[in-house]
């Protein structure tokens, strides 16, 4: 290290970090301000569509980890099964997808929310009713790129911020 | 007149903000002089590969998210292709291009976190570690738009990757790589030629050639030593032959060069993007592939070149559902080993930079 050229390297580095004051924000202020997420969010539920299900149990076998419990009977009337119990214990869910890419008969989809924190332990539960799709709980885009194109389109942070510097 | 003193047991961690995870290093000292050290890890084990017995071919594909949780698709990348040679299934083209952009986006993101946490120890306080995570959140932002995750993406699969690209997925692919150039200059006009980075990393914790050779390092730490390997040029998978690109090489095997070689890496992976996205065709995504694969009774390892250098899956089948045996080569523990050469005779600060400049991911070391 030359003794002359000492402390250009650091006036260099200055003037990068001095040019990063003029620039826009990269943060945003989450609770108030809000992206949005991708269409393809895995959220942190799932919705089940109790008419499209035959009670193949193709999911609860895919599941890594078991956390899909079902319970079918037979209905010997109308010729199927019956789904007696099916829920998930979101606890134990890593969110991985592969039972939604299993499902044979299109009957499992991820939610879209992503704010499911609970107070409770036996709250993250999710039975039948609570699978439901309802207008608070959305379907994503997972796997079905025909509901995809309904979700507004990601805030890409490549967008959002466009400098010229 | 030397004064006669004792050795001091310095631990270390494993709760240590500079050790990168939950890992330990006992250091004998005397004074500051490191005199030995040793490793101690084992503090995140989870037994991956033991739980990879009971589980089916597709439901370890998120086990290997967890293992070098920064650079998760490279990890899914060469489980898959451990698969495919297991089982002989053939990926469709456009599968094969996903996969490498993937690959490549994955590793620029990785080193964005080696170089950002190196810095960090090397005294730059957290300012280049978040402008790097600027870029790197652009990557995973593109992440988050094919797979739905930002960390644990489980975007790959067995005879292909699980989704096609949505129609946004290559502008933006193209505008990231476009811009991306001058952010690395941007780093480089940063702290390259910062004269305290210079005099703390340079001829600091040198690892010659034949030490790199001798513990079987691979990755960023060999290149730097000068070796020219690289698992993409010298046993190329996958499609990477259809590719140019250079292998960055340091010349002494400091930390200063292995810092150096991870910066033009970044270069090269967008260079291997750029040819990527010129040539992907259309076409399917996912080979035909039963849901439960049954490979036939034999062995195969696939190894790739992960971020942290040759990553490794060697799987034995017995024609069950399951495999018989998954062993993990992580780069990670390899290269490791290699720390007590470097560090002997360095001071307590040096230590900090030479284990930083290995960039390990203890996930991956515990497994």
């Amino acid at each position: 290290m030359k003794f002359e050229r000492y402390g250009i390297g650091i006036i260099k580095g200055l003037s990068v970090t001095i040019r990063h004051l003029l620039r826009h924000p990269t943060v945003v202020q989450y609770p108030e301000q809000r992206l949005n997420i991708s269409r393809r969010t895995r959220g942190n539920e799932l919705i089940w569509n109790q008419e499209k299900c035959t009670g193949c149990a193709t999911c609860a076998k895919s599941c890594p980890l078991g956390a899909i419990e079902i319970t079918t009977s037979t209905n010997p009337v109308e010729n199927k099964y019956a789904v007696e119990k099916y829920q998930i214990d979101t606890g134990y869910c890593i969110q991985c997808g592969l039972c939604v890419e299993a499902c044979p008969y299109a009957a499992l989809y991820f939610s879209y929310n992503f704010e499911c924190a609970k107070y409770r332990r036996w709250e993250l539960v999710q039975d039948k009713e609570k699978m439901r799709e309802t207008p608070e709980r959305k379907v994503s885009g997972y796997f079905y790129p025909e509901r995809a194109t309904k979700l507004p389109r990601q805030t890409l942070l490549i967008e959002r911020i466009t400098e010229k510097d | 007149m030397a004064l006669k003193t004792e050795p001091f047991v310095l631990n270390l961690g494993p709760v240590h903000p500079s050790t990168h995870g939950v890992f330990r290093m006992r250091a004998t000292l005397d004074g500051e002089v490191v005199v030995d050290i040793e490793p101690i890890f084992g503090y995140l084990h989870r037994g991956v590969e033991k739980l990879a017995e009971q589980r089916t071919y597709t439901g370890i594909i998120p086990l290997t998210d967890r293992l070098d949780y920064i650079s998760a698709m490279n990890n899914n990348f060469a489980y898959c292709l451990a698969v495919e040679k297991l089982a002989g299934i053939k990926v469709p083209e456009r599968a094969e291009y996903i996969r490498v952009i993937m690959a490549e986006l994955q590793r620029i993101a990785a080193f964005l976190i080696a170089v950002g946490a190196f810095l960090n120890d090397c005294g730059a306080y957290f300012t280049p570690f978040l402008y790097m995570f600027r870029e790197r959140e652009k990557i995973v932002d593109l992440f988050e738009m094919v797979s739905g995750q930002r960390l644990t993406y489980n975007y790959m699969r067995v005879g292909g990757v699980s989704q096609d690209l949505p129609e946004e997925f290559l502008p933006a692919l193209r505008k990231f790589v476009d811009e991306m150039p001058r952010f690395i200059d941007e780093y480089d006009r940063l702290l390259m030629q910062n004269e305290i980075l210079l005099a703390r990393a340079k001829g600091v914790g040198i690892l010659t050639k034949e030490q790199a050779i001798n513990a079987s390092a691979s990755g960023p730490v060999l290149r730097a030593s000068g070796v020219k390997w690289d698992i993409r040029k010298a046993d190329p998978y996958s499609i990477y032959d259809r590719f140019e690109f250079d292998i960055p090489t340091g010349t002494v095997g400091d930390c200063y060069d292995r810092y150096r070689v991870r910066v033009e890496e970044m270069r090269q992976s967008l260079r291997i993007i750029k040819q990527a996205m010129a040539q992907i065709p259309s076409g399917p995504v996912r080979a035909e592939v039963p849901h439960l694969i049954r490979p036939p009774v034999g062995e195969a390892y696939a190894r790739i070149e992960s971020p942290k250098g040759e990553l490794g899956f060697y799987l034995v089948s017995d024609n069950s559902i399951a495999p018989y045996r998954c062993h993990i080569r992580p780069p990670s523990l390899i290269n490791l080993t290699a720390l007590r050469e470097m560090v002997r005779g360095w001071k307590v600060a040096d230590l900090i930079i030479i284990f930083g400049s290995i960039d390990i991911t203890v996930g991956e070391i515990d497994r």
